[in-house]
């Protein structure tokens, strides 16, 4: 790209806030009420493994997880984001990489919930936003509840809980562990790209998955 | 202060009925026209672009409010409508819209060839035709000057096979306006596609001054700096001067200005809203500001 010190970020939006918003329309609409069990059997699954503790984290959660990943990358990004974003193809791959790496996960022996407190709490702090907070988005920004971001739908939710998920838990062989750091790659990733979109858009949102992913660094670091 | 009717320029016998409510009786012309020097057809000088405004992907409503924007582009006596590959689904939008309306007679297509090979040029330039469901297009641009060499010689050979009428470059936003210089003098090229409006005025300097003297049409890009200039200027009341040029509003000063240069052939304001594109097209008709006043347009406006 010649004169690329003269490019700034609105030269590399190509659509309309308002048709990005109303992406989040169409796939809820197509779906719909699929996403109020999804966040009900997530609920579920957030209450059973903090009621087991350390002692149980099923491996299942990971192989739902992907499917939101892949689901995604296949009905979001590949189907509806594509046609008004050429960019977003490599980030469909890099969905897919990220559900099928945490379908690897399954191969890798035991998960355990993390004994270390502050990434309990950011994580399920994470979670609880992506299921429960992020969808009100839409409505206190001043759009239409139907365009609400919903987890496993959206990417940004999806991205967002998936850092919590990663907080949460721990593999117990050396191949799990670095399985779950690889994990973290795609997520944050994501969220820095969502991030400069949304900032691009001129939405305050954007503030909100840079948020998510300095808080799930952070919460990863601490001992 | 001296006002000029609309200046040299031939006229179209096209109104459409949308403009006649946005204008007294006594200003209901037809719109301004300008010829290409190439080849002395006429285009009228408001045209249609697509960046960002047609890129709807699968959204049914939105693509039906495109139909209804290109519907009121041809009624109001419009003919260039501009895209590129690289405006995601602006060209499967077009070609809907096209297709919707029974592929208008008027239209004068304008697109781009925008990849870095230029043997895959032609199918690009093939994709694009499909999209659009024209035999041919009347215009391919270069776009931002990406691998030109390997493409105008390409282009220059579809021209002369009858499969384009002409053949142009295009730059944005003020960038390889040296390179722009160089392919104009060398090249026997038809258009050119730069930015122009009243803040970015640098092209009056070269560009605009050897468009005229070399005979090379130009389409005028990002007339309202992708909305921001007219969002800058929504927050002043349109100066007295602005009746004195039938402008009732920010928009239409805007694209007087550029149309108004004497080397501009037509300028491409993009729109997703029926009532935007017809204060827009309603700027091609009635009083048109004079050289002095558009000096002082650009002056007051830059002050502001």
């Amino acid at each position: 790209m010649s004169e690329w010190w003269s490019y700034r970020p609105t030269d590399f939006l190509m659509f309309s806030p308002r048709i990005y918003w109303r992406l989040f329309e169409s796939i809820n609409a197509a779906v719909w009420p699929a996403q109020l069990l999804l966040v009900g059997a997530a609920l579920a699954w957030l209450l059973w493994i903090l009621r087991r503790g350390a002692e149980a984290a099923p491996r299942a959660s990971a192989v739902a997880l992907a499917l939101c990943w892949l689901f995604v990358a296949w009905a979001f990004l590949l189907q509806r984001y594509s046609p008004i974003n050429w960019a977003a193809d490599p980030f469909a791959i890099a969905f897919a990489l990220q559900g099928l790496g945490l379908v690897a996960l399954v191969g890798c022996g035991p998960l355990q919930v993390s004994a270390q407190p502050w990434r309990r709490a950011i994580g399920l702090g994470l979670l609880l936003w992506a299921l429960l907070g992020h969808p009100l988005l839409a409505g206190l920004a001043g759009r239409s509840w139907t365009q609400a971001e919903a987890f496993g739908l959206a990417p940004d939710p999806t991205a967002i809980g998936t850092l919590g998920w990663l907080l949460l838990l721990q593999g117990r062989r050396a191949g799990a562990r670095w399985l779950l750091r690889a994990l973290w790659l795609v997520p944050l990733a994501w969220c820095a790209i969502t991030a400069a979109t949304l900032a691009t858009m001129g939405e305050w949102q954007a503030l909100v998955p840079l948020a998510a992913a300095l808080l799930a660094l952070a919460a990863a670091r601490r001992r | 202060m001296s006002r000029q009717r609309t200046p040299s320029t031939t006229r179209r016998a096209l109104l459409g009925g949308a403009l006649a409510g946005l204008l007294p009786p006594s200003l209901a012309a037809a719109p301004m026209t300008r010829r290409i020097p190439s080849s002395g057809e006429a285009l009228p000088v408001l045209g249609l672009g697509s960046w960002i405004t047609f890129n709807v992907g699968n959204d049914t409503a939105a693509r039906e409010a495109c139909v209804e924007v290109v519907r009121a582009f041809f009624a109001a006596g419009g003919r260039v409508i501009d895209s590129s590959p690289m405006y995601g689904s602006s060209q499967p939008t077009i070609g809907h819209a096209l297709a919707q309306l029974g592929h208008p007679a008027a239209l004068f297509s304008a697109e781009k060839v925008w990849v870095g090979d230029g043997a895959r040029g032609v199918l690009q330039i093939e994709a694009s035709r499909a999209h659009w469901g024209v035999p041919r297009f009347d215009l391919m641009q270069v776009h931002n000057l990406l691998a030109w060499q390997q493409h105008l010689p390409r282009l220059f050979e579809m021209k002369a096979a009858g499969r384009l009428r002409y053949v142009g470059i295009t730059t944005s936003e003020g960038r390889r306006h040296a390179e722009i210089e160089q392919v104009m003098r060398t090249q026997p090229i038809d258009f050119v596609q730069i930015s122009y409006n009243l803040l970015d005025r640098e092209v009056e300097q070269r560009i605009l001054p050897l468009a005229q003297e070399r005979g090379i049409a130009v389409i005028v890009n990002r007339p309202f700096r992708e909305g921001a200039l007219l969002q800058q200027l929504s927050r002043h009341r349109l100066p007295g001067w602005a009746a004195d040029i039938d402008c009732q509003v920010w928009a239409q000063v805007a694209l007087k200005f550029v149309i108004t240069h004497p080397a501009v052939t037509c300028v491409i304001p993009a729109t997703s809203q029926v009532v935007h594109l017809r204060q827009n097209m309603a700027a091609a008709l009635g009083r048109m500001p004079d050289a002095a006043l558009r000096q002082r347009m650009a002056r007051e406006v830059a002050a502001l």
